[in-house]
């Protein structure tokens, strides 16, 4: 008897030896991963998007001397419905985070986030600022990080290594792309733009915020006319 | 003539063309034109003719001396066994001050009397704040925080790996003599004329001031440009 | 340093020397308003007050009568403790060069209203759309006065001193809870929705304020044709924030015409970092590193200017081996920004990437040699108050520096210039784009405040370096380039033209710099929380690559941070003359007229 490990989630199935020794049993994807992700991780295109400092330095990676060709990733798509990658490469703004959050759901996927440089990642030096995303991991879900201000185009390569290792790991079995029921499921919302931005995933607790203080101004005034009376 | 001028551009590009091959013909009998030191060093300088791609991570640029990314705390060279040494930072808090993005936060160490101890207890630098500007390391009286040269820091979560801690900041002096050594020798020289200065005080009191003046502003010239 | 170099130059003003330009104007201005005008008497503080609602008299007599022609800047000032604000500016004679008239008016910090100068000079709109935006001011008679960097909607006007951010910590850096007690923390801990965010008080969302989009478009001319027989309607189209020619994330409100263009309205502030804010929150040294991030492609140009204007307030004297490095800082960012700044309007001519890749390999290694003098490649951070931080590197790339340089100068990048030319200064599909496209006439570059290349395409011979040279520009040997026809092909031919200059003097400061070896290259030694010796205001403004670059700083004495600190940013302004240049002219052309004012969003937004 051999014990097949297909990968499925019925967990092991045992078959008998004549039948194993004549038909293929075992797991498709892990036959398949290396090629799939192969010829994905080689062809990651990137869509044309600059955002600040760092976008300098993602020309400068993708020009002759650093040369992101020979990473299969030198086709800057204009438009996110052909492209893999989002280098997120600068300040995120409050300003533009609806933008690139609907950017990114015009992606298709399998899609992967960069988030080059400090502050993409955590909003850098101008975190403190009135007007800057602390981080566009608070709006999408970042695959690598890449710290550095700006982050040297070889840091920056060094980072889409990291995001092909990444891929590398991945299995056709489990990739959630696949998997979804919902066509809706990888959207997120966009944020809307207030008195400050507005994450739509926080409504509730904003309405509950502004009903307590109602409550709170309503107390002290009822305080107020008792003392008064 | 009309289309004289696309030509003449056309020319151009057809130069580029043929002079990337002929560069890699004059390196072919010098054991070829990639991944050889010599020639790489060629081809990235102004002499460089041709393809002049860098082929990292195979290849890569060498940083120079003053080159800053994220910084670091040199310690002693750690005693065998061990693997730090005697930290440098006395916790004084002149990076605190200077840091234009205020990412870094030092606690200083008590004594059991609870007065301040020049040390620090923890030491930390949030490089999602941190802007490599290097001014923590250029107004450093101790030589205690340096910018790395370590710039391949791409992770996959930043909730663990962005927050730096005493521990993972703290490097040996080593390091840097090997990442900056003539930065490294010239604070090593200048260190030792301020300790001369020192004992020149204490030996004569009020005499001497000028050439003890004169040593630190040599100090100062040779810390802050001359030479590195 | 034993013996000097150079001879004095004989423009220090004594007794008996005639008037500056400034000087003579602010008398004369004096003669003729003399009701409406008062010398500005604090402490460190020149040019005079103005009687808020003349301002406008006032600014016609400057413009007609004496020759002030030019609006550099306007900003505005929050002084919170005399209950006031006043908007500042700073007026320059193009014919006659020389120092600025400034100009304060003064008004209520309740009710800021004060007339517009839009009639008089059109390049103050973006510019009091920004005070209006940060300050609140209202303007009257400015045609189209809407928030500008922030959106409409967003809740109070940031730089006012008593507007605090979601993430304010303390007024003033350093913040206490880093030492001598530090833990770490992240910012967003402490925030109620652990994000940079903050509602007025008992603000829910209610669904109609997500319709933000209608205010962009109110500016727009849109008419429905009146006359008879097929009728034709506008059509408005938006290029950006995301698009591959707007050079960042720039946005363009375009009403069309089939494809011609009727009107276009620039909208800004997308990549707004709170620049100024943070910069008065900074100490002065701290906000050295920052102006590294304004334009991101000449960050050694940034860093000058804001050293030039911080020394004006401090009194402080540089030496002369410091001034050669950094006018061979500075002329060598000029040409690295040209070079970029040419590739990418070659790209959106149609030339796509070739050029662009051949002149981003020489701007390498000026980039290079950057990195080896300052540590980075882009955020050089090199300039200190009174010197530079280094010296220059003992080599580059293995090659000792001179030689670098030497090589640099007189071999690669000549020869990258000269391969530009022959690769697209002819090129018949280039001319036929750019010959005659995109015109500005010289009166409306100069009534646009327009600044740099953009100014000197259009036939103004208008060079900071010349005008009102600053440090040792007025000993090298430069022509000032100029074009005359003021499209797009005479401001691509101006920075081909500038560039061939700056080698010049790059080839004049070469000796020196030999000459100079071992001298010190900073006056006083630098501290790391340098005070204010005297309470007062200083411009200092220089000729960036982009044009010019002014810092308004203003400090109290004793105090070791800016009280204001404006950038008067030149792409930001150059911007202004977008829409009237784009005006008639098809829709493929914007993108090639956008790229020859070589904008950088860093600066244009702050």
């Amino acid at each position: 008897m051999t014990v097949a490990d297909t990968g499925s989630a019925n967990g092991d199935i045992a078959i008998p030896d004549e039948v194993a020794r004549n038909v293929f049993i075992g797991n498709i994807a892990k036959l398949l991963d290396p090629l799939y992700n192969w010829s994905r991780r080689n062809s990651i295109w990137p869509v044309t998007f600059g955002l600040a400092c760092c976008a300098i330095e993602m020309i400068c990676t993708a020009s002759s001397r650093y040369d992101l060709a020979r990473f299969g990733m030198e086709v800057f798509r204009a438009t996110p419905r052909q492209s893999d990658l989002m280098i997120i490469s600068g300040t995120v703004t409050k300003k533009m985070v609806p933008v690139i959050v609907r950017l990114y759901n015009q992606m298709p996927e399998p899609r992967y986030v960069l988030s080059m440089g400090a502050c993409a990642s955590g909003g850098g030096p101008f975190k403190e600022g009135y007007n800057v995303v602390d981080g566009i991991d608070k709006f999408l879900p970042v695959d690598v990080y890449v710290p550095g201000c700006p982050p040297t185009p070889q840091a920056l390569i060094n980072g889409l290594i990291a995001l092909q290792e990444k891929i590398d790991q991945q299995s056709i079995a489990t990739a959630p792309w696949y998997r979804k029921d919902d066509p809706t499921a990888g959207m997120l919302p966009v944020p809307v733009l207030g008195p400050d931005l507005v994450d739509l995933r926080q409504l509730d607790i904003i309405r509950a915020k502004a009903a307590d203080y109602e409550a709170q101004v309503t107390e002290s005034a009822g305080v107020e006319a008792a003392a008064q009376a | 003539m009309y289309g004289f001028g696309i030509v003449k551009g056309l020319g151009v590009v057809i130069n580029h063309f043929i002079g990337s091959y002929i560069d890699d013909l004059r390196w072919a009998g010098k054991g070829g034109r990639y991944y050889n030191e010599e020639a790489f060093n060629v081809r990235q300088s102004p002499l460089g003719e041709g393809v002049k791609t860098v082929f990292y991570p195979e290849e890569k640029l060498s940083t120079p001396e003053r080159f800053r990314f994220v910084p670091f705390l040199v310690t002693d060279d750690p005693p065998p066994g061990q693997r730090w040494g005697h930290d440098w930072c006395t916790a004084c808090g002149i990076c605190v001050k200077v840091c234009p993005a205020q990412c870094i936060w030092i606690e200083r160490a008590k004594q059991p009397n609870g007065r301040p101890k020049s040390q620090p207890e923890k030491f930390f630098i949030d490089i999602d704040m941190c802007m490599n500007c290097g001014l923590c390391a250029e107004f450093c009286p101790f030589d205690a925080i340096k910018m790395d040269h370590d710039y391949e820091l791409a992770s996959y979560d930043r909730s663990t790996a962005h927050i730096h801690d005493k521990e993972r900041l703290s490097k040996p002096l080593s390091y840097w003599r090997e990442i900056s050594p003539k930065k490294a020798e010239a604070e090593d020289i200048a260190r030792k004329w301020a300790e001369a200065a020192k004992t020149k005080k204490r030996d004569k009191d009020g005499e001497g001031r000028e050439d003890r003046i004169a040593e630190v502003a040599a100090r100062q010239l040779y810390y802050k440009g001359l030479y590195y | 340093m034993s013996d000097i170099i150079l001879e004095p130059t004989a423009d220090a003003p004594g007794p008996d020397v005639e008037l500056t330009p400034a000087q003579e104007a602010t008398a004369k201005l004096k003669e003729l308003h003399p009701n409406v005008l008062s010398d500005d008497t604090r402490e460190g503080y020149e040019g005079m007050i103005v009687y808020a609602d003349s301002i406008t008299e006032v600014a016609k007599t400057l413009r007609d009568d004496l020759g002030f022609n030019y609006l550099s800047s306007v900003t505005g000032v929050d002084l919170i403790e005399e209950g006031k604000m006043e908007v500042v500016y700073h007026f320059y004679s193009i014919d006659r060069g020389g120092g600025p008239v400034v100009l304060k008016a003064q008004v209520n910090r309740d009710e800021p209203v004060l007339p517009s100068l839009v009639s008089i000079f059109p390049g103050a709109d973006f510019q009091e759309r920004e005070a209006y935006d940060m300050y609140g001011f209202n303007f009257l008679g400015h045609p189209d006065l809407r928030r500008i960097l922030t959106w409409d909607g967003f809740a109070g006007h940031p730089l006012r001193k008593d507007w605090k951010e979601p993430f304010f910590e303390e007024e003033f850096k350093p913040y206490g809870s880093r030492w001598p007690d530090g833990q770490v923390f992240r910012v967003e801990e402490k925030t109620p929705y652990g994000k940079n965010v903050q509602y007025p008080p008992g603000w829910a969302p209610t669904g109609e304020e997500y319709d933000i989009e209608t205010d962009v478009y109110l500016g727009l001319t849109y008419s429905r044709d009146a006359t008879p027989g097929l009728k034709t309607d506008k059509v408005t189209v938006n290029l950006g924030p995301q698009h591959p020619s707007t050079h960042g994330v720039f946005r363009m409100v375009v009403t069309l015409d089939g494809e011609t263009i009727v009107d276009l309205k620039p909208v800004v502030g997308y990549l707004h970092r709170n620049h100024e804010k943070i910069g008065e929150r900074n100490t002065f040294i701290m906000n050295m590193p920052y102006t590294d991030r304004l334009d991101y492609l000449s960050s050694m140009s940034n860093n000058l200017g804001y050293a030039l204007a911080v020394e004006k307030l401090f009194d402080l004297t540089v030496p002369e081996r410091a001034e050669w490095i950094r006018i061979l800082m500075v002329e060598l960012t000029r040409i690295a920004n040209h070079l970029w700044a040419l590739g990418f309007l070659l790209n959106d001519l149609g030339a796509l990437q070739t050029p662009m890749l051949y002149y981003y390999l020489e701007r390498e290694l000026i980039v290079d040699f950057f990195e080896a003098a300052s540590g980075s490649r882009m955020m050089c951070n090199y300039m200190r108050f009174s010197g530079v931080a280094y010296d220059l590197p003992d080599d580059v790339r293995g090659m000792p520096t001179m030689k670098f340089l030497e090589e640099l100068i007189y071999n690669n990048l000549p020869r990258a210039i000269d391969q530009g030319d022959d690769l697209m200064t002819g090129n018949e599909i280039v001319r036929a784009r750019a010959i005659g496209v995109g015109v500005l006439t010289p009166e409306d570059a100069i009534a646009m405040s327009t600044a740099g290349p953009v100014l000197r395409a259009s036939g103004v011979p208008y060079d900071i370096r010349r005008a009102e040279p600053y440090s040792y520009y007025d000993h090298l040997d430069f022509d000032v380039a100029v074009r005359y026809n003021g499209d797009i092909y005479d401001r691509y031919l101006i920075r081909v033209d500038e560039m061939r200059q700056s080698l010049r003097i790059l080839q004049q400061v070469l000796p020196y710099l030999k000459q100079t070896e071992g001298a010190p290259i900073f006056g006083d030694k630098p501290q790391y929380a340098q005070r204010a010796p005297r309470s007062g205001e200083s411009y200092g403004r220089v000729e960036n690559p982009k044009g010019e670059l002014g810092y308004y700083v203003t400090a109290k004495r004793r105090s070791g941070n800016p009280e204001r600190y404006h950038v008067r940013a030149p792409s930001f302004i150059n911007l202004t003359a977008l829409g009237p240049m784009a005006k008639g002219h098809k829709v493929a052309d914007v993108v090639a007229i956008l790229g020859s004012i070589d904008i950088v969003l860093g600066e244009v937004d702050r």
